[in-house]
Order: structure tokens, then sequence, then C-alpha cells
């Protein structure tokens, strides 16, 4: 498909520039300039040309990186090694004090339980979100009138912004007047007229927001999974069928198999994403009651713009950012074949 | 025979996705219920299921309170998709279509940038933009959401100009348009699809952000709408009729974009997400 990586050189442009007699007359005149004009260091004048081209396009996108990306990392990771607070922003001091951040951080019995809570949180995520969002694209996989129409409309939790999502669950996780309680106690499974204190109880404020984010998360890894189940040809399927399998043998020795590449992108995109959640959480509960819902993300947040402990915040940041480069780069690690691709 | 049980099952299989959608979906029925039913009725022991004795109190509530988050939010998100496209379309194109060694590590950065958490993003962003003065300001927000959305845009875009024909662009070289020229009358003419793709994530992102909002606004001079929902929630007196309301208006570009750009959006997150 691409002409310039089967035949080198053989682009039409570059046909046309090397054969002289094809030369418009403003092209000459052009790389008369470079004093290297015709004969075999013509197509080179041309790439000087097109990378000279593509930098200037690149340019506004390279100094944008370098400032947002690059000077906060340095910034964040700066600030990680200083006594930056309030004060830090009148004064311009911020003292360096080597890894005592670090040592306040890690020595907080806080540090431990948001620790856990973000591998729980993100562990239970990911599993009922895949697990969930898996089962329903197996299901609108089959042809049936409205599948696509019901499938897009299952999207719209997910192009909702957070802070409505968590405020709906929040309102439905209402202990008094939530509608979960209510459904409980109609199925007399709420232990009592009390109902579960979903927000109010340091032992359930972790699985509601758990609860929360599954639901958020459904429709992204349905879509993905559909995607990746539209991509298995239905012949295996009628070929497994004549051998003689269920449907459950199906699933287990085609669907399963033929579906890992795409599982694994779905779960390792899930897993960089949830162990930074930060709306949810705040929303439904603040990280509380009494840090039972605090994570990693939350507890940072709540260093550097409730502390004013900047920073502390950022150490917290910096752990963050080794545990989701950690994942990213396994992440990477997978979709490197895909990358290759794309780029050539 | 076949045809008819088959037609049966199909019919079976319908009516069973219709339960998982409504099941689904049911959350957002509620904010639906409540923001049309007086306050007393939603405190009382057994819910009421439809909003039979509605009112329309708290859209007049949410209109009167959080007209201004609104706005701000739609300045916001508008001009974090000017800045985005302005900054990612030259840069898409010059990866895509322009073979120069160094284009793939740029990809690639621009691939890793995305995985660093936003509160590290907020909390350095913070510092910098408090000396600046840029705290509580339009360029400050729009800047910090355009962190998250600049990267997106140029993966998505890039993934769809590498399969434009080149021959394309080389036909216009050849006919003595310069490379300016190319981009701006072939590249991204042809490149709309992309280009609505990436403009409505970027506006649908710069919507909803709420990290950026709390961090880069202190509520004195502007505030988007999720912070708007964010504090309303946090008072003790919990008005859900109220916030029901503004929650459904918040919800509104994502229905829109939902129905009038629903094709877009599958190709283009998962363009953004396994292309790359």
């Amino acid at each position: 498909m691409d002409i310039s990586r089967t035949e080198p050189g053989g682009h039409p442009a570059e046909a046309a520039a090397t054969g002289p007699s094809a030369q418009p007359p403003a092209r000459t005149g052009r790389s008369g300039r470079t004093g290297r004009a015709g004969g075999p260091g013509r197509p080179r004048t041309q790439r000087s040309r097109q990378r000279l081209a593509a930098f200037g396009f690149l340019a506004p996108a390279l100094a944008y990186l370098a400032v947002f990306f690059g000077y906060p990392l340095v910034q964040n990771i700066s600030m990680g090694f200083r006594d930056y607070t309030v004060a830090s922003f009148y004064t311009g001091a911020a003292p360096f004090t080597g890894l005592r951040n670090y040592t306040e951080v890690l020595g907080d019995p806080v540090f431990v339980k948001a620790l856990v809570n973000t591998a729980v949180f993100t562990a239970g995520s990911l599993v009922f979100q895949f697990g969930i969002g898996l089962a329903l694209a197996v299901y609108f996989n089959g042809r049936f009138l409205g599948s696509a129409l019901l499938r897009s409309l299952l999207l719209l939790p997910w192009l909702l912004p957070l802070v409505v999502s968590g405020a709906v669950w929040r309102w439905m996780l209402d202990q008094d007047h939530g509608v979960v309680n209510t459904a409980l106690r109609a199925l007399h499974l709420a232990g009592g007229s009390a109902g579960v204190p979903w927000l109010t109880s340091p032992s359930w404020a972790l699985p509601a927001v758990i609860l929360a984010n599954v639901w958020i998360g459904i429709p992204f890894n349905l879509v993905l999974l559909h995607g990746g189940l539209r991509a298995i040809p239905d012949v295996l399927y009628e070929a497994a069928e004549l051998d003689g399998a269920g449907p459950w043998q199906r699933f287990r020795h085609v669907t399963w198999p033929l579906l890992r590449p795409v599982s694994g992108v779905v779960l390792m995109l899930g897993l960089v994403y949830t162990v930074k959640v930060f709306d949810v959480i705040m929303v439904v509960t603040r990280g509380g009651p009494a840090n039972a819902s605090q994570t990693l993300t939350t507890w940072s947040y709540q260093l550097s713009f409730q502390q004013f402990q900047f920073g502390q915040g950022a150490a917290v940041g910096n752990l963050l950012i080794l545990i989701t480069t950690g994942f990213g780069l396994l992440y990477l690690r997978s979709a490197r074949a895909g990358l290759a691709e794309a780029a050539s | 025979m076949t045809l008819l049980t088959s037609a049966g099952r199909s019919r079976a299989r319908t009516a069973g996705a219709v339960v998982i959608t409504a099941v689904l979906l049911f959350p957002l029925y509620w904010m639906v219920n409540a923001s049309f039913q007086p306050s007393g009725a939603l405190l009382k022991a057994s819910p009421d299921w439809f909003p039979v004795h509605g009112t329309l109190a708290g859209y007049r509530e949410a209109f009167s309170g959080q007209t201004g988050h609104l706005l701000t939010s739609l300045v916001v998100a508008l001009g974090t998709v000017v800045v985005s496209l302005a900054i990612a379309l030259p840069a898409a194109y010059a990866l895509a279509q322009l073979r120069v060694p160094g284009n793939l590590l740029v990809v690639f950065v621009f691939l890793t940038v995305q995985m660093i958490p936003g509160i590290v993003m907020a909390d350095a962003l913070y510092t910098v933009f408090s000396r600046l003065g840029m705290i509580d300001s339009y360029p400050g927000l729009i800047l910090a959401d355009s962190t998250a959305t600049v990267p997106f845009a140029v993966l998505v875009l890039r993934a769809f100009m590498v399969s434009l024909p080149r021959e394309l662009s080389e036909a216009a070289r050849v006919d003595g348009a310069g490379y300016w020229r190319v981009f701006r009358s072939v590249v991204v003419p042809l490149s709309r699809n992309a280009v609505v793709t990436a403009g409505l994530f970027s506006f649908l992102f710069a919507w909803a952000d709420f990290l950026f909002a709390v961090t880069m606004t202190t509520g004195q001079t502007i505030e988007p709408i999720t912070v708007g929902i964010y504090r309303f929630v946090g008072n003790q007196t919990a008005d859900w009729n109220g916030i029901m309301a503004t929650a459904v208006l918040a919800s509104v570009p994502a229905a829109v974009l939902l129905v009038i750009a629903q094709r877009y959006v599958v190709a283009g997150v998962t363009g953004g997400a396994l292309k790359d």
C-alpha cells in the first residue's frame, strides 16, 4: 500500500524531480540554492526540505510538550524534595529537605491505607467492569433486532461527566432515601429497616465507590471488547458448531483465545486509568469516612490542596507516577506491535 | 419452521437486551426522575417511581444558580477545542505524512504523557500558574485542560492521516504547492471526520473536567459546572431535586454528542486507544 516503503526513492514526486526533463523551472531555481542540483543529490535535497517542513509543523507541539509536560514533571520531582507550602508562593522559598517528604508520607498510616484501597479499588473495578463488559459484548454480538441501537444507548454512562455519575450514585446510595436501600429493603436484604450505611460506614464506603466506578467502566469495556469480537471470523464459530461444540465450548475455545490481545489492551488501559481515578471518589465519599475510601490520588489532592503540603502531595504524586509508569510499560509492550504497524 | 424459531429467538434476545439496557441506564432515569420531583417527595420512605406530581422547581433553581457555571464550562470547553486542534493538527500532519526520523519517538512521547496522573499535572501546574497569576482565569483552565486533550487529539488525527493516500499530497506538491498549502487545502479537508472526533472529545473532556476545574479555580470569579455540582452536593442540607436538575443540564452535551456524532465515537476512541 505504501509506495515509499516498497520502492525506496520511488515517489512520483521524487521521480519527477530527478528526471531532468520533467523539472518545472521553479524547482530548478529553488534547488539551485542548495548547490546540489540534479543527479543523485536531488532526493536528498527533497528529503532535507521535508525534514525542515516537518520540524516547522511539529514545533508548536514540541514546545507544548516541553512547557506543559516537561516542566511540570521536573517541577513535581523537585517539589517532592522540598518543603513547599503556602508560604512558598509568597516568599518564593522552598527549602530543600531531601527525602523528608517521602519518609513522612511513607511513615503516615494513611499511606498504607491509601495504597491498599488503591489496589482493592483498581482490582475490584477491573474484575467486575471487564467481566460484565465481556458478558454484554458477547450477548450484543448476536444478531437481533435493535442490537446496534441498544448498544449505543449503553454508551451514555461513559459520556456523562464523572461528577454527574458520582452525584447520581451518591443520591442512589443515600442510607435513608436512596433507591438502592429501598430495593434491598423490598428484597429483605438490607439488614433491618436501617438499610446499608453505604456512605457513612468505613466498611461500606470502598464497596460503594467501586460499585459506582464499575457502572461507569462497563461501556468502555463493552465497546472495545465488542470491537474485538467483531473481528473474529464467523467461519470459526460455524466450524466449531459443526464439530458439536456448545455455546460454552465455543466461548472457551474460540472467543476467549482469539480475544486475548484485545482483552490485554482493555485491561491495561483500564488499569492505568483506574489507578488514578479522582472525580468519582471525590464526589461520592471524598475519600472518607475516616480515609476508608482514600486512594493515593485523593490523598495527594488532600495533601496539596487541603493541607497545603505541596511537597508531600508531590511526593505521593511521584509515587503514583512510578506505579502508572510500571503498568504503562506493560501496556506499551502489549501495544508495541500495533504501534509499529501504525507507524509504518 | 426454522425461520420461525430463529425469529422467535431473535425476539427473545431483543427482550433480554432491552431489560439489560433498562437496568444499566436506571441511574440515568433515576436522575431525571428526581430532577422533576419536589424535594419533599424525594425524602419519603417509599419513592415515587414516576414524577407524577412533577415540578420544574429544580430546573428553575438550576438555571438561576448555575447558568454562570454552565457558560464558564462552555467557554472553557470551546477554548480547549481551539487550542487542541491548533497544536495537534499540524503535528499530526508532520507525524503522519512527512516521513522523517524521530517521528516515532514523538508519537511515543505523546502516548506516554497520557499516562501521567492528572493529580500530578494539577499539582505542578498550580504552582506554575499561581506564580503567573493564571489561577481563576480562562486561559489557565483552558491550558490545563488541554494537557489531557492535546495528546489524544494528536494520536487520533495522526492515526487517521496515516491512512490518507500520500499520492494526493505528493501530487499537490508536484503541482507546486508548498507544505503549508498541502496541509491546509488537502490534508485538513480530507481529515474532516477525524477533526470532528478530536474536537468533540476535546470539548467533552473539558466540559466534564473536574480535577483541573477544582484545583485551578478558587470559586471566586470563575467556576465550571462540575465544581458547581460538587459544591452543591457538599452542602449538608442536600437539595437533591436541584442537584439532579443541574446534573441533567450538565449531561446535555454528552446526550447531544451521542445522537449527532454516534458513528465517530467508537471509531475515534478505538483509533486513539488501540491503533497506537
